[in-house]
Formats: structure tokens, C-alpha cells, sequence
């Protein structure tokens, strides 16, 4: 772990060594957000932060920003505020980092962001001013040297925030992903929170590679909430495979149980008994400082998913 | 080469619509490679002039419309009784063409509108006539000697200069649903086979855009 201290309550529960669980928060094409209040409502005693996506899939929805301060001032739930640098330039990033700062939010994930070509707005000029590499750069001029990109100093005020980037356990070749982390990490992040991973020896592998670079290691898990997700995943998310077993016993529950409460029952139970004992394993056999449990939606598997790591 | 395609001809005859007498131009060079100002495109595009009722006063060759001194000499072959009945020009070329054009009609005193035939796509390589890949961006600071030789601009769909980004999948990019290859990972096998992967791995910091493409002339003497 690098030199920077830990501003956040993420970035100090890490440094104790506890094993932590962040949340997830999907803010979309909403002016009024009481939906992302009460899912972090609901998600608050089981995580120690809840990140706000930024416009996934190259979508035009709220920025994370104003959803991030929220969260933190309604529910006081601390936020990892997602940004992607497909949106801002260097000057956006600079002066929307200090406006997060201004409003106390202490972690922001640098991301790069999936091209607008992807999402609702295809013909949206994407920036790509800075790329995610030179956004922790960035991030890093601000936080250690108070200052943007040129060395022009901050007035007043410092930027007090943790770096998180992703990393993706999907991805193929996988050593030119764990050369990009590494980059990542010499510029100065200060954790990583992967994409979501189903398996178990890939994902260890994973964690062991990253492991070289000293940097904490948040799992990405994705619970599924129905078979729908569950296929959707498997045949839209790219390098993703949801275990056969798995997307067979949500699809027999789609098909067999008609009863909404007895459907959800046994949705929940072939969750945990999918991710409990992949969660466990994690915990016990890498270095992995905790999970990124992405159960957007799905706020109720955090009580029996999380009770015996808590 | 520049890359060129052909516009749409109902674009051209709505630039054209105010404008009945035509004077034809077209490119000798890149856009003949583009197939957009062979002999066949020059027909196909007398064709089309003639159909939507307009008179073609004149067409020429530009060997190099891009090249103001080349524009001076073709000129001279200009006839001044097409010129006395021209309302406007319609040329077959890139944009650098047409603006080259411009520089001459001012030197010229000739103050009738010029419209262009084509889309211009930018500096290729040609694998085949037909099959042209867009190689460089000119972005006025070069960083290939750091990439193994292969553009990031021009090769990641982002364009970002510390690839790959997470939406690669096997090689192939999230943009146009992973039938393009990954410029980052064309990258970093390059530079694993000429064993650099040192490059791969370090920091190219951010960019000077402001010094790409706008207002920009290269003058060294």
C-alpha cells in the first residue's frame, strides 16, 4: 500500500485488515432519487461504503455526483464516487473532484467508462481527454501535491479522497490487464475493486497475480436476483459465464415455483449457497482485503449473504 | 493516402439545388485510389448531374487539388468560356482539396460557390483498392516509438493512451460488438514480440490535444 493516508472509512477499515463489503448504487434517468436512498438505506449496516455508478453501459442517466452526497448526508452511508473519463475532460475531472471534495465525499473510482456508442445516446462525442491511468495521475497531483494537471495550486481547501480502479478477473489476455493494474498502481491508486467473477479458481488466480502490485484487492460479486439477470449476464456481459448449475436452478425456479414470496425464498437460498461458500473461500485462501458485492436491487441477500463475515 | 467515400448524390443535389451551370472537378491522386474520382465515379457522377438537370459546363482532372502550386498549373487548362457560365463548382476530393481550391478561386478573383462530392476519412494505409484502414490521427506528436508502432488514436476505439480499457474481450473492442480488434491488445503483442513489454507498462501521460488538427499550419521556412 502507498504512502497516502486513509481519508475514507473504506480506506481505513482496509488498513485495519478487516475483511470489508462495499455496496452498489445504480442511480439512472431520475430527477428524484428516494429509490437509491432506501436501497442504500437497506444496504447500510451490511457495508462500509456504496459506490454510485456513472452512467454504466454509456448511458445518459443522473450524474453520480449529487447521488453520492446524498447518500452520504441522507442515509449516511459513506459513497465511492464512480467517474469515467468519457464524459469530462481535464478540467471537468478537476473541478467536479473538488466539488465532491467540497461536499466530503472521500473515495471516487477512476474509471475509463463504456463508450456512449453503447448506450442511449450513440452519437455523443466521448471525451476520452484523460484516460483512466492519467485521471489517478491527476487525482494524485490533487490529493498529495494540491494541485491540477499543470501544477496550479488548489486555493483552499485540500482534497482529502482514496483512488479506487477496476480491474477485470474476465479478461483475456489476462496479463496485459494485470500489466494495466500495475500501471494504475504506480500512479497512485490506493485500491482495486474488480469486475463481478463466478470462478472461484479463476478469480483466486486473479487475486494472486494482482497481489504482486501490494494493493488491496476488492472482489467483485454479482448476486443474482432472477433467472432473467442470471441469462442476461451469461449472454450479454462480455467474458462472463454464470456456472451452469446456477443459471439451472434459477430457470427451474422461474419455471416451477409460481408463488412470488416461496419464489424469492428459494432465489435467496441458491444464492447463498453459491456465493456464501465463494465468499468464505476468498476470505480464507487469498489476499483479497474484502468484496464488492454488486446486489443492486437486491438489497435483501446482504443480511443472511454477510452475517457470518460481519 | 486520404481516405475517401462518396456522398449520398441527393446531398450533393440539395447543395446543388440554387445552381443549374456545374463545373466538375476531381482528384487525380488519393481519391482515385478511393475509387471516389476513377474514370467510372467521374461518369457515374456525370450521370447523376445530368439526371437532376444540370448542365455540366466543364470537368477536369486536378492532379493534386490538395497542392495549391499543382491547382495553379492545372488552371491554366480551365477554358475562360466555362468559367463565364459556371454558377458553381462540384469537386472530388478530401476536404483539404476543396479548401487548397478555395486559396486558388481567391488568387483567381472567382467568387462562385465550390461543393464537395465526398467524405473524407482520414490518413490510411491501403490494403486493397476497396479495403482502406484509417492508421493516423495526425495529431502532431507521435507517440508510436512507445507503442510498438501501432496508433492507440487511431486503433482504440477510445482512443486512450494506457489501453486496454475493461470493455475489451479476447482482442476484440466493445465498439461495434467485438468484431474490431483491441488496439491496446494489438499493442501489447506487438511489444511482447519484439520483447518490450517494458513500454507496456509505463506511464504516456496526458495529451496535448491542443495542438491537434485546429487552426493549424506547418510552417518551417
Amino acid at each position: 500500500m502507498g504512502d497516502r493516508p486513509a481519508f475514507s472509512n473504506l480506506m481505513k477499515e482496509i488498513k485495519t485488515g478487516k475483511f470489508v463489503f462495499t455496496g452498489e448504487l445504480e442511480p439512472t434517468k431520475m430527477v428524484d432519487i428516494s429509490e437509491i436512498i432506501h436501497s442504500a438505506e437497506a444496504m447500510k449496516e451490511y457495508v462500509v461504503a456504496a459506490n454510485v455508478t456513472d452512467g454504466p453501459q454509456g448511458m445518459a442517466y443522473i450524474n453520480s455526483l449529487i447521488p453520492s452526497y446524498l447518500v452520504q448526508e441522507k442515509v449516511g452511508l459513506e459513497t465511492v464516487y464512480q467517474m469515467t473519463v468519457r464524459d469530462r475532460n481535464r478540467i471537468a475531472l478537476f473541478g467536479d473532484i473538488l466539488a465532491a471534495a467540497c461536499v466530503g465525499i472521500k473515495n471516487v473510482l477512476a474509471l475509463t467508462g463504456d463508450h456512449s456508442a453503447l448506450g442511449d445516446n450513440p452519437g455523443a462525442k466521448s471525451v476520452y481527454d484523460l484516460d483512466s491511468t492519467q485521471f489517478v495521475y491527476l487525482l494524485g497531483k490533487m490529493i498529495d501535491e494540491n494541485t491540477d494537471i499543470y501544477g496550479n495550486e488548489i486555493e483552499t481547501g485540500k482534497v482529502e479522497m482514496n483512488v479506487g480502479i477496476a480491474a477485470n478477473p474476465n479478461a483475456s489476455p489476462r496479463e496485459a490487464e494485470i500489466l494495466k493494474v500495475g500501471r494504475k498502481v504506480a500512479v497512485g491508486a490506493d485500491y482495486i475493486q474488480t469486475q463481478t467473477a463466478f470462478d472461484i479458481d479463476d478469480a483466486k488466480d486473479f487475486i494472486k497475480e494482482l497481489s504482486r502490485y501490494n494493493c488491496p484487492i476488492l472482489l467483485g460479486l454479482f448476486p443474482l436476483k432472477n433467472y432473467g439477470i442470471a441469462s442476461y449476464f451469461d449472454k450479454f456481459i462480455p467474458g462472463v459465464s454464470v456456472p451452469e448449475d446456477l443459471l439451472k436452478n434459477l430457470k427451474h425456479v422461474k419455471k416451477n415455483i409460481k408463488d412470488k414470496k416461496e419464489r424469492k425464498v428459494k432465489i435467496d437460498e441458491i444464492n447463498l449457497e453459491f456465493f456464501v461458500p465463494f465468499i468464505r473461500e476468498i476470505k480464507k485462501s487469498t489476499a483479497a482485503a474484502g468484496i464488492h458485492c454488486m446486489a443492486v436491487h437486491y438489497e435483501r441477500l446482504f443480511e443472511p449473504l454477510l452475517k457470518e463475515f460481519r | 493516402m486520404i481516405v475517401t467515400t462518396k456522398k449520398d448524390f441527393e446531398e450533393i443535389e440539395d447543395a446543388l439545388k440554387s445552381y443549374n451551370n456545374i463545373m466538375l472537378i476531381y482528384c487525380g491522386t488519393c481519391s482515385v485510389t478511393s475509387q471516389c474520382s476513377d474514370e467510372k465515379s467521374v461518369n457515374e457522377m456525370l450521370e447523376n448531374l445530368k439526371n437532376a438537370g444540370k448542365n455540366v459546363v466543364y470537368h477536369q482532372e486536378f492532379k493534386e487539388p490538395c497542392d495549391f502550386r499543382q491547382d495553379l498549373q492545372d488552371w491554366r487548362n480551365v477554358p475562360q468560356e466555362a468559367l463565364d457560365k459556371v454558377d458553381a463548382f462540384l469537386i472530388l476530393s478530401c476536404g483539404a482539396g476543396l479548401q487548397a481550391m478555395l486559396d486558388l478561386f481567391d488568387r483567381k478573383n472567382i467568387a462562385k460557390p465550390i461543393f464537395i462530392g465526398l467524405n473524407t476519412h482520414g490518413i490510411a494505409e491501403t490494403e486493397r483498392i476497396g479495403r482502406f484502414h484509417v492508421k493516423c490521427a495526425g495529431c502532431g506528436d507521435c507517440l508510436l516509438n512507445y507503442t510498438g508502432g501501432i496508433c492507440p488514436v487511431t486503433s482504440c476505439a477510445k482512443g486512450l493512451m494506457n489501453g486496454p480499457c475493461g470493455g475489451q474481450l479476447d482482442g476484440k473492442c466493445e465498439v461495434g460488438k467485438y468484431e474490431k480488434d483491441c488496439g491496446w491488445i494489438l499493442i501489447y503483442e506487438r511489444l511482447k514480440k519484439i520483447g518490450r513489454l517494458d513500454l507496456f507498462g509505463q506511464l504516456r501521460p496526458a495529451f496535448n490535444w491542443a495542438d491537434r488538427g485546429h487552426q493549424k499550419s506547418v510552417v518551417f521556412r
